[in-house]
């Protein structure tokens, strides 16, 4: 689990998060929502600890990791997935030693150990047959697939995914959605998405937040976004012409 | 950004780069994987610019030792001298700038435009002493081998000339054995050491702090083999007065 409390970050005069305060559950998908320019990149960053805040405590099951020293970050750190808007994939390497990298540079067990995790990951993900092909001889969703296995193979116990849908298609944004879901309830990972796709937030929110304008303006499940009552939520969500004739479909019905 | 800060950077950067690797094993392999992708690859122009350049060098030094109070061999001997001091150390350096210059600022480079600097962060990898050891240890150990390769291929080139009649092969092999100072090899390899040092970590620096796009990957390389070029002609008349004069 992982809590944010009373976070305020600024960039010389301009504050950017507004004393944001928010518990990301263990087992479950958070998303945090919000426009672009709101402020929800920051605060992932924060909650990461890329950024140091001014204000307030981040607790990764207790620890504070604005308390912590570079050292303690580092080792932190080596209990952290993440999944990276562009894969953030090696380029020189293949997707098999991709995914091994981590475990080269901090397991101390067996070769045979590593080869046989590293299997585990990328048949979990689906990727088994593209192992000794380069980033960039896979597809954009394959590419997503590589960053997961990537990002679960030191069994991390926090999960962060920067945008994971972006330059997707429809149907391969709902693959990498309900990977992250089912990774995140199967080894109970406390994942946190940073996103504006609509269809994620009503595929996988089990709990969502959402920024604006660096305010935490609403909080709460999938289910009860269309009874927020919260006109910016609405805002967002009914951006899209799909959303809005859906929405005018319901009302007609 | 002003000199001071680039230097505070610069610093702050190599304080990072040279602390304890977190895997020995993995600085080995990138360390190899190195001498092989700066260095073996690096050869071939080494040696095709070394023969052109002792080739020009002997001809012009046949004209400008052409005088009848001058023996023959001195040819080869202003040409040794030329190659030994300047051609093999600096000037292949300056060229070497160039090619793996640009080669780690734009490799570096590119890993932070599309995060994978950030990755190697969010592991909990040092991120420069993970990326840019390797490449400074790698160039520095192969750039006096490409060093030595380019004196005996310079000299080389000046023998093949020799041998279509411009000077006599025996006076020039008589010239370029004639009074040799083994110290101006050694001097030549020393100031080497210190240019890979330059070109690998000036490179790594304007890489690791690219930002934006392709176009300004583009920038950071420019700017790696500009100042490398300028820091290594500074330190040429430096160590030349140091190791020299």
């Amino acid at each position: 689990m992982i809590e944010v409390k009373n976070v305020t970050k600024s960039f010389g005069d301009l504050t950017v998060l507004h004393n944001i305060s928010a518990v990301f559950e263990a087992g479950k998908t958070n998303l945090i929502i919000g426009q672009s320019g709101s402020g929800k990149t920051v605060l992932m960053k924060s909650v990461i600890g890329i950024h140091r805040v001014e204000e307030g405590q981040i607790l990764y099951d207790g620890r504070d990791i604005a308390a912590m020293t570079k050292k303690e970050v580092f080792r932190l750190r080596r209990e952290v997935g993440m999944l990276f808007q562009g894969s953030a994939l090696f380029d020189s390497m293949t997707v098999e030693e991709n995914v091994r990298f981590p475990l080269e540079m901090f397991s101390d067990k067996s070769r045979d150990e590593w080869n046989e995790r590293v299997e585990f990951c990328l048949n979990r993900v689906e990727l088994g047959r593209a192992a000794k092909l380069y980033p960039s001889e896979i597809s954009g969703g394959m590419q997503k697939r590589a960053a997961i296995a990537r990002a679960i193979v030191l069994q991390p116990k926090y999960l962060f995914c920067d945008e994971p849908n972006s330059g997707l298609d429809p149907k391969t944004s709902l693959t990498i959605d309900k990977l992250i879901h089912e990774i995140t309830t199967e080894f109970g990972i406390t994942t946190i998405v940073n996103t504006h796709d609509m269809n994620s937030v009503m595929e996988i929110g089990d709990k969502v937040i959402f920024i604006h304008k660096g305010y935490k303006s609403w909080e709460g499940d999938k289910d009860s976004i269309f009874e927020s009552g919260n006109q910016d939520l609405e805002d967002l969500v009914f951006a899209s012409n799909l959303y809005k004739k859906v929405k005018k479909y319901h009302n007609l019905k | 950004m002003n000199f001071f800060e680039h230097v505070g950077r610069y610093s702050r950067l190599m304080a990072g780069v040279f602390t304890k690797p977190q895997r020995w094993s993995m600085l080995f392999k990138q360390y190899l994987a190195e001498i092989e992708k700066q260095g073996i690859q690096s050869l071939g122009i080494t040696i095709i610019i070394s023969i052109f350049i002792g080739s020009a060098i002997t001809m012009q030094m046949v004209l400008n030792t052409e005088n009848p109070m001058l023996p023959k061999y001195v040819t080869g001997l202003t040409t040794r001298e030329t190659l030994l001091l300047e051609f093999s150390s600096t000037i292949l350096c300056l060229i070497l700038a160039g090619k793996v210059g640009s080669n780690i600022a734009s490799e570096i480079g590119t890993m932070r435009i599309t995060e994978q600097i950030d990755a190697l962060k969010i592991m909990g990898v040092n991120a420069e002493n993970y990326l840019i050891l390797p490449k400074i240890m790698g160039f520095v150990t192969i750039v006096p081998v490409l060093v030595i390769f380019s004196m005996f291929f310079g000299l080389v080139g000046g023998y093949l000339i020799a041998t279509t009649g411009v000077i006599s092969p025996a006076q020039y092999v008589m010239g370029i054995q004639y009074a040799f100072n083994p110290y101006y090899v050694t001097y030549s390899v020393v100031k080497s050491l210190f240019f890979a040092f330059i070109i690998s970590s000036v490179s790594s620096y304007y890489g690791y702090y690219a930002y934006g796009g392709a176009l300004d990957v583009g920038k950071a390389s420019t700017n790696a083999v500009v100042n490398s070029s300028i820091i290594i002609l500074l330190f040429n008349v430096i160590l030349t007065d140091l190791l020299l004069v």
